[in-house]
């Protein structure tokens, strides 16, 4: 941007735990019920109910906690967070605050080619909000409290980027990575992995941090690219100007690309925070610990370097394929079952099946052709029963219907004649038919060649195995 | 009938002497007719009379427990399905929850009859029950006097027999100051022995429901069902509950007590000193030996009390905010307005004060100076009880500095308020459990001892508890307007 400049970028990263029920209670955690309907008393925070915490959420916690090589803490707290507003229903949060679940940890992140580490600084569990609702109230304001009680994961960076797509590529590594583990659905849309952007500028070179301002509640890679951006570029102008940057929070708009102050650090809240005495301490042991470590998936980084080495697939191929464990486990499935080389397999998904996904604007978990599916069409490529041409058709038909690639051949009759005998007599034929175009290529004009194979294509309506009649041919016409 | 022990209750239930419904009818006469006592707050006639009438059906099928039929009555602290709980709050005048505690649950699958919900200073902050929405409650020995709080409703419904046997709920002395008070038998069990699912909470790490009982055999009966782990209490704890029956006839030959020197010194009534010291003469004649121990935290207690239950009653009565349920100002101008005027019209002076102790104690910048503080008294306190325990078996000591105090008389002077507490506090701060017994008179007004023991050691309280009843008759002086 500017090169007098510096910038300091910290991420929180709220990732919404994809358990069944909520963090204190036995409602359910799905998106999109009729407004109040998944709220128990317990999310009501009506008198007298009490919090049980969700086994589930912890141990969500700590597999992420060893996925990004952190330590686990073996006496973590929750505390009360004090602050009123009509969304959250008992006039506090329970977060925690001193002694988090997950401790110091790293995840490391690819911007041009070079690879940076990133600090985390702790990652804690606490319950979510309701949502207030503006529209519709006639000037009140609705209360929906399905969501509150929802688990989240806050994952705290350390100030460690130094520019929005340095943001942007570990807030995409770290949506990856909690997709990869199984622990948040990543439904950015659906807030279930939202962010709060730290940003500061300092004069380069120097050693302090600047003042920084907190944008609140980023939810898409796009957004937090534009809104770091713009914050940058605002408090340069500031500072330029002889202003000066106020801590402070700020909203990103989206609609305008700018971001606007929404309370200043005097006007903070004290949120009082104190451990919570309706909960116990969480206590993990090495047993629990080592549970967990055994039903560990394999991270991002290991199954790309997995799939370098086992499949010999390129930098790109192997990156895009283990970009969401579900593409990574598609392909596995593929090779495996089509008994295919991996390169082949691996074309044909980072190719014609993820170009159509994305015209159709669907993901590989709803692609309408499975992994079985693709499987019996590649197997049928590697055993010479089509060419690869047709087997573009055949996809065509696959994305289409509901038959295998074997029925579809069979339907169209599209299976390719190997049958040299067939081939061959055909091949006399033409020969027999075009003795010109003979003593042409006899006299090295090689280009006729090509000429044969049309003849011979054309005559044999696209289905002789081409790797079969150039082999014949080049003998014949000797 | 309304002076017989559940014991003999339950008898006169087996044997057809009476009915339930009988006896219901009979108790919710006596509450009618002595309804100046102000005692209870809501009384749920039409539902004690079906409880009753169930509760002879299953006492004909010979499938009943001790307490199928016995008229009793819940703290108003404890929510009841489709019955109004208030807490003794403004606030929560409206308020029906759409749920029973685990507590009351446990009373109706025993078959228990609910005659009503009972007074109590307002979210159970008071001493003398005179912080309620609903009015001062009467001590029946003297009506001119306080019963103690902040379960002064069921320790006067109790002493007047208004009802058969009571809850109550105990964060600094709640249950064993008013039962002290009124001359009746109060069981503080150890903090996590009885569920607090749907009792509102005024101190969390503190609160601790218990019975509230004629005799140490009645609380044994109460506390077999009020005891128990509950997956809905993180708090609860997953121990076996004892037969509290059982123990009860066990000789006390080599008990060892301990009587802390700081429980006798100044501040405690002459009066009150020497009744206590005819109690204690009584165990040694019962084979009890008796030594003089020291717990020099004990005079922490107060000050530390009075920082982690306001710092955390000031986050547990944040959800009374005038947004879902409970009390609502007329028409707020905006948000603020319903927050302050909801919480500034509902709740009342004590309320108010402690909220902002506890919101003072927690901010920023002395919370490490307060609560914290606190915190290591707490440790401190904890340690003294269990060192003390491990040299003697149960701790004996007043509950209360006086008799019961005028109505009235201690309204405006809150130190003076808490320090009626100062024998009882550490005790909820150590977390053990502790009883209030009836040991005599002084000047015409009850006098209660203290017996404390260590963690889960109820059984042997009520063990200890009972034996002194075998040979004294103060649990059965009945106050005389109320016989």
């Amino acid at each position: 941007m500017n090169s007098q400049w510096e910038t300091v970028i910290g991420l929180e990263i709220h990732a919404q735990l994809a358990t069944k029920s909520k963090i204190f209670s036995g409602a359910s955690t799905a998106y999109g019920a009729e407004p109040n309907t998944q709220a128990c008393a317990v999310d009501l925070g009506l008198p007298g109910v009490l919090p049980v915490l969700n086994e589930e959420a912890v141990r969500m916690a700590v597999i992420f906690g060893m996925a990004i090589e952190a330590h686990i803490a073996p006496y973590s707290v929750f505390a009360r967070k004090n602050y009123f507003y009509p969304d959250l229903p008992k006039g506090y949060q329970i977060s925690q605050m001193e002694l988090p679940i997950v401790g110091i940890g790293h995840l490391d992140i690819d911007v041009d080619g070079v690879t940076k580490r990133i600090g985390i600084t702790r990652a804690h569990l606490e319950e979510d909000a309701g949502k207030s609702l503006h529209e519709n109230f006639h000037g009140l304001t609705g209360i929906d409290l399905n969501r509150a009680g929802t688990p989240l994961l806050e994952i705290v960076s350390e100030p460690e980027m130094s520019s929005a797509k340095e943001a942007v590529a570990y807030m995409r590594k770290m949506h990856e990575l909690v997709r990869y583990l199984g622990i948040c659905d990543g439904n950015m849309q659906e807030g279930s992995f939202r962010c709060d952007a730290n940003v500061s500028v300092r004069p380069k070179g120097q050693k302090e941090f600047g003042t920084r301002a907190e944008i609140k509640n980023i939810n898409s890679f796009k957004f937090v690219e534009k809104a770091i951006n713009h914050e940058v570029e605002r408090q340069i102008e500031l500072i330029e100007s002889g202003g000066k940057v106020v801590q402070e929070t700020r909203l990103y708009d989206s609609v305008k690309d700018e971001t606007r102050s929404m309370r200043s650090k005097e006007e903070a809240n004290d949120y009082r925070y104190f451990p919570d005495p309706d909960l116990l301490p969480v206590l993990i042991d090495e047993d629990f610990k080592a549970k967990i470590k055994a039903r560990l998936p394999e991270l991002p980084q290991a199954k790309k370097q997995r799939f370098k080495e086992d499949y010999a697939l390129d930098e790109e191929n192997a990156t895009l394929l283990t970009s969401s464990r579900a593409l990574a486990d598609y392909f596995e499935i593929v090779v495996k079952e089509s008994e295919s080389p991996a390169k082949m397999c691996a074309n044909w998904v980072t190719g014609d099946l993820l170009a159509a996904l994305n015209k159709a604007g669907l993901e590989i978990t709803d692609s309408p052709v499975s992994d079985q599916r693709l499987a019996g069409l590649l197997k049928r490529i590697s055993d010479d029963t089509i060419s690869g041409k047709m087997a573009k058709q055949v996809f065509e038909d696959l994305w289409q219907g509901t038959s295998t690639a074997d029925e579809i051949i069979a339907a169209k009759g599209l299976k390719q004649i190997t049958d040299t005998g067939a081939i061959e007599s055909i091949i006399d034929k033409i020969i027999a038919d075009n003795m010109d175009q003979v003593e042409q290529y006899r006299s090295g004009k090689d280009k006729v060649f090509g000429f044969f194979v049309g003849q011979v294509m054309k005559e044999m309506q696209g289905k002789a195995n081409p790797g079969e009649v150039n082999k014949m041919l080049k003998d014949k016409l000797k | 009938m309304q002076n017989k022990t559940i014991t003999e209750l339950a008898q006169g239930l087996r044997s057809g002497e009476f009915s339930s419904v009988e006896l219901t009818s009979a108790f919710l006469g006596r509450i009618r007719q002595y309804s100046s006592l102000n005692a209870y707050i809501t009384i749920t006639e039409e539902l004690a009379l079906q409880q009753a009438k169930t509760a002879d059906a299953r006492l004909a099928t010979g499938n009943a427990e001790l307490l199928t039929g016995i008229p009793m009555a819940q703290k108003d602290i404890f929510c009841t399905e489709g019955v109004k709980t208030t807490c003794g709050s403004k606030m929560l005048d409206n308020f029906i929850a759409p749920y029973n505690a685990t507590v009351v649950d446990k009373f109706n699958s025993a078959g228990a009859v609910m005659l009503g919900k009972l007074n109590m200073d307002e979210f159970a902050m008071g001493s003398s029950n005179e912080t309620s929405y609903y009015g001062a409650v009467k001590n029946p020995w003297d009506v001119n006097t306080v019963p103690g709080g902040s379960s002064g409703g069921s320790a006067a419904a109790v002493a007047a027999r208004l009802a058969v046997c009571a809850t109550g709920t105990d964060t600094g002395g709640s249950i064993r100051q008013p039962a002290a008070l009124c001359g009746i038998t109060g069981l503080k069990p150890t903090y996590g022995r009885v569920s607090r699912y749907g009792m509102i909470a005024y101190a969390s790490s503190l609160d601790q429901g218990g019975p509230m009982t004629r005799s140490a055999e009645d609380a044994a009966i109460m506390l077999q069902t009020m005891a128990g782990f509950d997956p809905k209490d993180s708090t609860s704890v997953d121990v076996p509950v004892p037969d509290y029956k059982s123990g009860l006839a066990n000789s006390l030959e080599g008990l060892s007590i301990g009587l802390p020197k700081e429980f006798f010194g100044e501040g405690l009534n002459s009066d009150v000193a020497a009744t206590l010291e005819a109690a204690i003469n009584e165990y040694r004649k019962l084979g009890a030996k008796v030594t003089e121990i020291s717990m020099p935290s004990l005079k922490l207690a107060i000050p530390a009390y009075y920082v982690i239950a306001p710092a955390e009653c000031s986050a547990n009565l944040s959800r009374f905010d005038g947004v879902r349920f409970g009390y609502r100002c007329e028409n707020p101008a905006d948000l603020t307005d319903l927050y302050t005027r909801s919480r500034g019209e509902a709740f009342g002076k004590e309320v108010k004060r402690r909220i902002l102790m506890g919101t003072y104690a927690l901010s920023a910048g002395y919370y490490d100076a307060y609560y914290i503080k606190a915190q290591k008294i707490r440790r401190l306190i904890s340690e003294d009880f269990k060192k003390a325990l491990s040299e003697v078996d149960v701790i004996m000591g007043p509950v209360t500095p006086s008799t019961a105090f005028g109505l009235g008389e201690k309204m405006d002077n809150p130190i003076e308020m808490y320090l009626s507490d100062i024998y009882t506090i550490a005790i909820n701060l150590a977390g053990v459990p502790a009883m209030s017994v009836p040991a005599g008179f002084a000047k015409g007004l009850p006098v209660g001892l203290q017996i404390i023991g260590n963690y889960f050691a109820e059984a042997k309280l009520l063990n200890i508890a009972h034996q002194y009843q075998q040979v004294t008759d103060w649990h059965t002086y009945i106050p005389s307007h109320f016989e």
